[in-house]
């Protein structure tokens, strides 16, 4: 039973991740339906922004340099996503959806090789901001530091996502926008404007887990945005792309799955996990857990 | 002149959707469009608005070229939509679909005073507020439409079809508030199906087919002239 509740937390930290990255997938997806084959390489990205941030500053450790490489990452990973828009997506706006999905896997191939050409391919060590020790323990159930911050990062970072779709004026304009671009426009909407917005916002959230990924598993390289970017689609897939409340959820249920899978069956079959549910839910519900038409998309 | 079209030509790839319509509204006038479906009355509003372009020709607006002017900044100028099938913002409550219908204003204090002149139209849009647009009946969703292109404030109003797939004493209320629309101030430019009612309420009318204007005049001399009858009317 701990062994269980264990895999529990561990599972949930891993999902908190594949959420955020899953986030940005489907708010793109709401605003453009385009999936965005590039976010997981921002996410490698933003590892590295804070890397070299990290670096850069004196003390090195401690709440105070996580805190700056995580908003580093952020602005960074979001400026480029909204760099990668005007260039690459905005001249196919009105082409056939295919060619801005090709396009999205060249965006994605040009950063990881872009990446190796300037960050070098081999592997680099992420600065131990925080220590790897326990927070808490109970019953021999151990949450440790890294998880805590994980978890803290996350649930800040959806519940400025959730107000600022809910309740601001431009996140009410993505909502517009994703039902239909036309009429957005006929009510005054700068549709490039809200557009831009949606990558500076799900590209900073892919950023903020290139960090929290990198706090628990140090070695960071140029490709290493491949497989969880890949996963982050299965995960907004699961709960339904387009849905926020359905990214959360399914990186939270693709985390859990992968957990128990490496736990109790074999760490060999992690990978082959995420693309065995994404024929899954496309053979039994393709439209995911939250994809019913009546729900919210962004 | 309110707006005035001069030879607007407009191209959806090789199809010539516009072949060089011209057209005048001027401030306080209602005036109406009718003709086939396909003759192009949606494109000419869609182009007026912004979300299409026009291969050559003009569209000023109180004496302004609007032709290279990005849809939001026309919204803005005062020229409001009511679109084909309505586009409201289903996912979103009526209250949020009135709000964005402000999006380009930036005089906060007055949306109260629309929103009041939009409830006192369509009391029915008060009583569902905070309801999903998508769950309301089809004239509730026009009178959504409508009240949405009013928090623009605008000074021109277009609608695309407002009576489409409506029962008929839903027809007659919305185009009573049409009328007291217009009465208010606003100018309207309409394109309606049933061409009896839309030269009825209008005082001017243009009638196109194939993307050409083939006939103009005051709509009362339109609606006795045997053409139109014969087209049109079912007469």
């Amino acid at each position: 039973m701990t062994e269980f509740l264990q895999q529990i937390i561990n599972g949930l930290a891993w999902g908190a991740i594949y959420g955020l990255i899953a986030l940005g997938y489907t708010m793109v997806y709401g605003v453009l339906r385009l999936i965005n084959f590039a976010h997981g390489d921002i996410y490698m990205v933003g590892a590295m922004v804070g890397y070299y941030v990290a670096r850069w500053i004196p003390q090195g450790t401690g709440l105070a340099s996580f805190l700056s490489s995580l908003l580093a990452a952020m602005i960074v990973c979001g400026l480029l996503g909204a760099l990668i828009e005007r260039l690459a997506y905005k001249p196919l706006r009105h082409a056939p959806r295919i060619n801005a999905l090709i396009t999205a896997i060249g965006v994605s191939l040009f950063l990881e090789y872009a990446g190796q050409l300037l960050f070098g391919a081999d592997p680099k060590f992420f600065p131990n901001l925080i220590a790897d020790k326990v927070f808490l323990q109970w019953h021999g159930i151990v949450i440790n530091q890294i998880q805590v911050l994980i978890f803290s990062v996350t649930i800040v970072l959806m519940v400025l996502i959730h107000t600022i779709v809910q309740k601001t004026r431009l996140g009410k304009a993505m909502r517009a926008v994703s039902f239909s671009h036309t009429a957005s426009q006929l009510v005054g909407i700068n549709l490039n404007a809200v557009i831009t917005f949606t990558f500076v916002l799900g590209s900073s959230l892919a950023g903020a887990a290139g960090i929290l990924v990198s706090l628990s598993n140090p070695k960071i390289e140029p490709m290493m945005g491949i497989m969880p970017g890949l996963k982050a689609f299965v995960a907004a897939v699961l709960g339904g792309i387009g849905s926020i409340p359905g990214a959360l959820v399914g990186g939270l249920l693709m985390g859990l799955s992968e957990t128990f899978v490496v736990g109790y069956i074999s760490s060999t079959y992690r990978d082959a996990l995420a693309f065995l549910l994404l024929i899954v839910i496309l053979l039994v519900r393709p439209s995911g857990l939250f994809g019913r038409s009546t729900a919210e998309k962004v | 002149m309110l707006l005035q079209i001069e030879n607007l030509s407009v191209h959806y790839g090789a199809i010539h959707a516009l072949k060089g319509i011209s057209l005048e509204v001027a401030a306080g006038e209602i005036v109406t469009l009718i003709g086939p479906n396909g003759a192009g009355k949606t494109t000419l509003l869609r182009t007026i608005s912004g979300v299409l372009r026009g291969s050559s020709g003009q569209i000023l607006y109180d004496g302004f070229p609007m032709e290279m002017m990005p849809p939001h900044r026309i919204v803005a100028q005062g020229i409001a939509q009511v679109p084909e099938g309505r586009l409201i913002f289903q996912n979103l409550t009526v209250l949020e679909n009135l709000e964005l219908g402000a999006y380009s204003r930036r005089d906060r204090h007055g949306l109260k005073v629309e929103q009041e002149w939009i409830f006192h139209l369509f009391p029915r849009l008060q009583e569902r507020l905070s309801q999903q647009a998508g769950t309301l009946s089809g004239g509730e969703q026009q009178m959504l439409a409508i009240g949405r292109a009013l928090m623009a404030k605008p000074r021109l109003l277009l609608l695309d079809e407002p009576s489409l797939g409506l029962a008929p004493a839903l027809v007659q209320q919305i185009f009573k508030a049409l009328v007291e629309i217009n009465r208010q101030g606003t100018t309207l430019l309409l394109v309606e199906q049933d061409a009896y009612l839309a030269l009825e309420t209008s005082q001017r009318g243009y009638v196109m087919e194939t993307g050409e204007i083939k006939l103009s005049g005051k709509s009362a001399e339109l609606l006795s002239n045997p053409q139109v009858k014969k087209a049109y009317l079912g007469q």
